[in-house]
């Protein structure tokens, strides 16, 4: 599914270079969720955006649904991300001139969909996320739990086989946080669909199937976690 | 994604509202400075419009209407003598002063005709008899001239009518007619008189001719007979066809540029007098106010929106497509200032063709190329955003 061996990522030059990652390999697997965790600058981010085709690596392999990054010209690696890949960013990254729905259907309109149909499957979806009602509403209307449940509806709406997340929870009140990672568990995750989390919020540790821990540019421990209960938040007060 | 950049743009109603007021200025500005200036020239040419003759043989220095060295009488009779030439009349036009009832004084555009046959006379008669002009010191008056002259020009029932008299330096000039004229480019109003009664109403110098107007014979260009009337007499003979036709590109035999009485009379302005440098840098002005205006708005635009933008960017959103859109919202707020501006102009030219001043022509070519330079304007912005965008990597996205 997402298999990445031997990536080098420096940036700078001369006295200045930062190696960020040094020979990382990775694997996620599809019906899983992968959590990339480890401190503030460890190289977490820069993977995922390498994984997702928004960075180029130097050295090693990425091969991501069966296609190797690194050999995928720049026109089709957008292709490849439009199609592919849906995206969680930190911020929600939500249009604020638009509707709810009709940020959630940006993905689709990007693959060429008709705004007509991008609409309808838009509000699909967002029945699904809880929001149905709202679909007509702008982004800053809602609740910073509700705009992350957008994003969701968003980073779903076109089918994606690799759902990639950056730190979903850093925005977020425990509460809120609590929501939209079970929200998660139940909708992004399937068995023909990968998930990456990118996260150093150990409190929704549990939600993962795998955790790959990083420092310093590299992946110092892989686990993996069986779930014989249901996962759940941990709330701070109890951590 | 054509819907996606609108709302993009409309839904930012401080930077849409900025955008569109810069190119409104740009607009307006462009479009009314060169509207009055060519009204401006249009006005320089006045004379020629007034005195429908196709050819207008002067001294051979002449270049433009309102500037002409007086000819012999004698001159009008070397000119019938051409071949080319069917008719040829005498023509007076100079500036002279009317006296009004109260005493104050008004210049005028004066213009002396033959009596005989009248060529040269006003096209459009709105009140009284053209023949009349044949009368004992009579004068045919133009629609201005009905207010400029009168005693009160506020109070329309001062208006000057048929039967009312005034003086020209002092010899009465009693008004038997009312035409329609265009303005001359002194701003007086157009008098009519015949050529002779002309004479008595000027101070007396050797010369007096202005001009012979002539026309050529049946099956021969104005052109032609004009080069015939040179070659015959050694005067300076224009056709009178309008600005910018019938140029002569330096091979008559005087060596003059322009066969167009018009065209000559219009680029002597352009090169004699500061009249071009004072609008072109207010139309310069304008593009650049335009520029400004909607460069830094449309660059800040793209930089609040370079989140979203580098969202879109790294959800799989070409380059090309993200720079369709910048240049679709670019274009959409070049439309609508300039339609905005264009409306505005339009209202400027109302009043102005309501008030009769100040001069405004607006040829096709004036909106066309304003639409154009607006444009160019919404481009250079539109560039600016995509070059900002292109040195965004989608990868930065993630960099909260």
């Amino acid at each position: 599914m997402v298999d990445v061996r031997a990536v080098e990522k420096s940036f700078g030059e001369g006295s200045g270079r930062l190696h960020v990652l040094k020979q990382v390999n990775l694997q996620a697997r599809t019906g899983e969720i992968t959590m990339l965790v480890g401190p503030s600058g460890c190289g977490k981010t820069t993977l995922l955006s390498a994984i997702a085709g928004t960075l180029r690596v130097e050295s090693g392999e990425i091969n991501v649904l069966g296609n190797s990054l690194e050999k995928m010209s720049g026109h089709a690696l957008t292709r490849f991300r439009a199609k592919s890949i849906g995206f969680i960013f930190q911020q929600f990254n939500l249009i604020p001139t638009l509707t709810v729905a009709e940020n959630v259907g940006v993905p689709l309109l990007i693959q060429g969909v008709s705004s007509g149909k991008a609409l309808d499957r838009s509000r699909e979806i967002l029945e699904k996320v809880g929001l149905g009602p709202r679909w007509k509403e702008r982004p800053n209307k809602l609740s910073g739990g509700e705009q992350q449940r957008v994003a969701i509806a968003r980073a779903l709406v076109h089918e994606p086989q690799l759902v990639i997340c950056d730190e979903p929870t850093a925005a977020l009140d425990a509460q809120n946080g609590e929501v939209v990672l079970e929200l998660f568990r139940q909708v992004a995750r399937s068995p023909e669909r990968a998930v990456i989390i990118v996260t150093h919020d150990n409190r929704i540790f549990s939600y993962a199937d795998r955790i790959a821990r990083m420092d310093d540019g590299e992946i110092v421990e892989v686990k993996e976690q069986l779930h014989a209960q249901p996962p759940h938040f941990i709330h701070e007060h109890a951590l | 994604m054509i819907g996606l950049a609108l709302k993009m743009l409309f839904g930012d109603t401080a930077k849409y509202l900025m955008l569109v007021a810069g190119l409104f200025f740009a607009t307006f500005l462009i479009v009314q400075q060169a509207s009055v200036f060519c009204g401006l020239m249009r006005w320089t040419t006045a004379t020629l419009k007034n005195v429908g003759a196709p050819i207008f043989v002067v001294e051979e220095r002449v270049e433009q209407v309102n500037e002409t060295n007086p000819m012999r009488d004698t001159d009008v009779a070397r000119v019938r003598s051409v071949s080319a030439v069917r008719w040829a009349m005498p023509l007076y036009s100079g500036i002279q002063r009317v006296r009004l009832e109260d005493g104050s004084f008004k210049t005028v555009q004066l213009i002396g005709i033959d009596a005989a046959s009248l060529a040269g006379a006003p096209g459009r008669m709105v009140e009284g008899n053209l023949e009349d002009l044949r009368l004992p010191n009579t004068v045919v008056i133009d629609e201005l001239a009905t207010v400029r002259l009168s005693s009160n020009p506020k109070d329309p029932s001062k208006k000057i009518k048929i039967g009312d008299q005034f003086e020209i330096n002092d010899v009465e000039a009693r008004v038997v007619g009312i035409c329609k004229a265009m303005r001359s480019f002194t701003g007086g109003p157009y008098i009519w008189t015949t050529y002779e009664r002309a004479l008595q109403y000027t101070p007396q110098s050797r010369k007096m001719l202005t001009a012979v107007i002539a026309a050529p014979v049946e099956g021969m260009s104005s052109e032609q007979a004009a080069a015939e009337i040179e070659k015959t007499t050694g005067l300076r003979a224009y056709v009178n066809e309008g600005f910018g036709s019938n140029p002569r590109d330096g091979g008559t035999p005087k060596g003059k540029k322009y066969g167009d009485f018009n065209t000559s009379t219009v680029w002597w302005y352009v090169k004699n007098t500061g009249i071009p440098i004072s609008f072109g840098t207010t139309v310069v002005i304008g593009f650049i106010v335009g520029v400004a205006i909607a460069c830094q708005t449309f660059y800040a635009f793209v930089l609040d929106n370079l989140k979203h933008l580098g969202a879109l960017k790294a959800m799989g959103m070409s380059n090309f497509r993200l720079s369709l859109m910048l240049v679709v919202q670019a274009l959409t707020v070049g439309v609508i200032g300039f339609g905005l501006g264009l409306l505005a102009t339009s209202g400027f030219a109302m009043g102005a063709i309501e008030n009769g001043q100040p001069p405004f022509y607006m040829p096709w070519q004036i909106p066309v190329a304003t639409f154009l330079a607006v444009q160019l304007i919404c481009m250079l912005a539109a560039l600016m955003g995509i070059i900002r965008l292109g040195l965004y990597e989608p990868a930065m996205v993630f960099r909260a």
